[in-house]
């Protein structure tokens, strides 16, 4: 993206690639050149000519360049406008060098700062989705399996209810609960299970329990959509045949809601991991998240491409994470998500 | 199935609590809007007030969040709603060798964080407004925009791909037969029939765009949205104005979930 022909070409290439397509459409006129009729004979000019613009324009101005604007800007020193495509703007490695060991000045020894924030976002969002998935399998087996309708549908409404409210509303309503004089420590106190006030703030209590909240939903009804469609006659069977009930879980009701568990646990670490509005109001004065680091090498250190490499590795860690899991659960990825 | 009595009364109060715990910070959240205190405290209750929902109008970094979200969430719909349309007409057309590749393509934004899209949105528009000396892109509506239509189209894809999946391509032929051009297909049949995705999407795709906030904090640059006024509001610290506004937008939004849930309800029944 340095020089502008690259880049007036980015910008072209939607307007290109229906050229191309559009010449590719005129000028293939043998009809039985593949079966069915051709792209552009079944849609016609003008569908054709929307389709391939609103496509190419969401994949590339959207999804594939700024990725690659983000990964190229993260292998290039942090340099005022000027001197950008000027003899000093080179392929870095050194932002992330500077993530591992910190600042020239302190060679020898570890970035632990940021190296601390990533290893705690990751941990906490692993066990949180572990959490999350403890907590969700026996209500979403509930409402798939035994439920009966009516209440399934009550349940159902009750589950959504807070599924409606914004993320940072309802990481707010947990601090009202959790804070200083909030209900909790109003009733600790009362009860006179503790003397002062309890931190959860803190003492990263109130973090962790906002992360599991505000992503507890997705993990309910992921895991609901996979676990309906089971054939309830393959329980009474395995219970006919005297298994007992961790049994039909572990061999029956899992492997069938495998796609489910990987979806479910994918999207919760993601959105746990990525989350910047729990860390921001739930996060405590000595609270380190990996996402605030991010947002503050942009708006605080003006560091753009250092930013953009703790970005990188953050989008590297989530891939790894879902590769993994897939891997461990042994799926594909065309089957999650679907 | 009936399992035994016991596992049926543990799972009761395991039930019970999850849903506690669920709605009783909502619940906090509630009666701390009516409540006279001006900490915003559920317990005890001192007195009934409106006075919290009164001050709302009058502040102004809130009225102007809230109009720069509505205008953001117009455009997005505008947008998404077409652009969703043809991802999923182009994957129900495309050759079966291209369509994993893109199905990760474009599936990708659901499962990257939003802070990446933000990220990678200013990151690229930046470029573009160095390279192209154009400022008018490089502001925090239209990269707000640019960033949230990257993955709302997708959830749009997702909901028109399903519908059309159920679409009984003979009556394309038959109009094919009767001397309809493509356009007239499009027009006439395919679009009507996709017409409750198409809604659907739409307020979907209202809806979240309201509600974003991870991509928006990165892209809304020195503008406000009403998620990032609300945020910077309550780093500041609690007021019972946050509750009220949170109970403000909690009503509007289910509102809007009613009217849609039960005309999809009457739209169906109809059939």
């Amino acid at each position: 993206m340095r020089s502008s022909l690259a880049l007036s070409l980015c910008l072209l290439l939607p307007f290109l690639v229906t050229a191309i397509l559009l010449a590719g459409g005129l000028f293939r006129r043998q009809p039985n050149a593949s079966p069915g009729p051709g792209f552009f004979r079944r849609n016609g000019p003008a569908v054709s000519i929307y389709l391939v613009i609103a496509v190419s324009a969401w994949v590339f101005l959207t999804i594939v360049f700024p990725q690659i604007a983000m990964i190229d800007l993260s292998f290039h020193p942090n340099l005022p406008p000027k001197k950008i495509g000027g003899p000093e703007d080179v392929f870095t490695l050194e932002n992330y060098r500077y993530f591992v060991f910190g600042p020239v000045s302190s060679t020898g020894s570890l970035n632990t700062l940021h190296l601390g924030a990533y290893a705690a976002t990751i941990t906490a969002s692993v066990a949180v989705t572990a959490l999350n998935f403890i907590l969700c399998y026996p209500i979403a087996f509930y409402m798939a399996q035994s439920a009966l309708p009516r209440a399934l549908r009550r349940l159902i409404i009750l589950l959504i209810l807070p599924y409606w409210i914004n993320e940072v509303l309802r990481v707010f309503a947990v601090r009202l609960l959790l804070s200083d004089a909030g209900i909790v420590n109003r009733m600790l106190l009362a009860t006179g299970l503790v003397g002062t006030p309890v931190d959860f703030i803190g003492n990263n209590v109130g973090l962790y329990w906002g992360l599991s909240y505000t992503c507890i939903l997705t993990m309910v009804f992921t895991l609901y959509n996979a676990l309906e469609s089971l054939d309830k006659s393959q329980i009474e069977a395995a219970r006919d045949l005297g298994a007992p009930w961790w049994h039909v879980h572990m061999f029956i009701v899992m492997p069938y809601a495998k796609p489910g568990i990987a979806s479910g646990c994918a999207l919760t670490f993601m959105s746990c991991v990525g989350s910047i509005a729990a860390p921001l109001v739930l996060g405590g004065p000595r609270t380190l998240w990996f996402t605030p680091v991010i947002y503050d090498r942009f708006y605080q250190a003006l560091n753009w491409p250092l930013g953009a490499a703790y970005a990188v590795i953050l989008l590297v860690s989530c891939t790894v994470f879902v590769l993994l899991s897939l891997r461990i659960l042994g799926l594909k990825l065309g089957q999650i998500a679907r | 199935m009936k399992p035994a009595r016991s596992h049926r009364i543990v799972f009761r109060i395991y039930l019970g609590a999850f849903l506690g715990l669920l709605l009783a910070p909502l619940a906090v959240m509630a009666v701390s809007a009516v409540n006279l205190p001006s900490y915003p405290q559920a317990w005890p209750i001192e007195g009934l007030t409106f006075a919290w929902f009164e001050k709302l109008p009058y502040s102004h970094d809130l009225m102007d969040g809230l109009r720069n979200s509505l205008i953001i969430a117009v455009l997005v719909t505008l947008l998404t709603v077409p652009i969703g349309t043809a991802g999923a007409m182009v994957m129900e057309q495309l050759k079966a060798r291209f369509r994993p590749i893109y199905y990760v393509v474009v599936i990708s934004p659901m499962l990257t964080p939003g802070i990446i899209t933000g990220v990678a949105t200013v990151v690229f528009w930046r470029g573009v407004t160095r390279q192209t000396g154009l400022p008018l892109l490089y502001n925090g509506i239209f990269l707000t925009v640019a960033a949230q239509i990257t993955f709302i189209s997708t959830l749009c894809m997702l909901i028109v791909l399903a519908r059309l999946q159920r679409f009984d391509r003979s009556q394309e032929e038959a109009a094919l037969d009767l001397g309809a051009n493509p356009l007239q297909i499009f027009l006439h049949i395919t679009l009507p029939f996709l017409r409750p995705a198409l809604i659907s999407s739409a307020v979907l795709s209202l809806l979240s765009s309201v509600e974003e906030f991870n991509a928006t904090t990165f892209t809304i640059l020195a503008d406000k949205t009403l998620t990032t006024v609300l945020a910077g509001r309550i780093r500041v610290g609690l007021t019972p104005e946050i509750s009220a506004l949170a109970i403000a937008i909690v009503t509007l939004t289910l509102l809007i979930a009613i009217v849609y849930e039960v005309s999809r309800r009457r739209a169906e029944a109809k059939k």
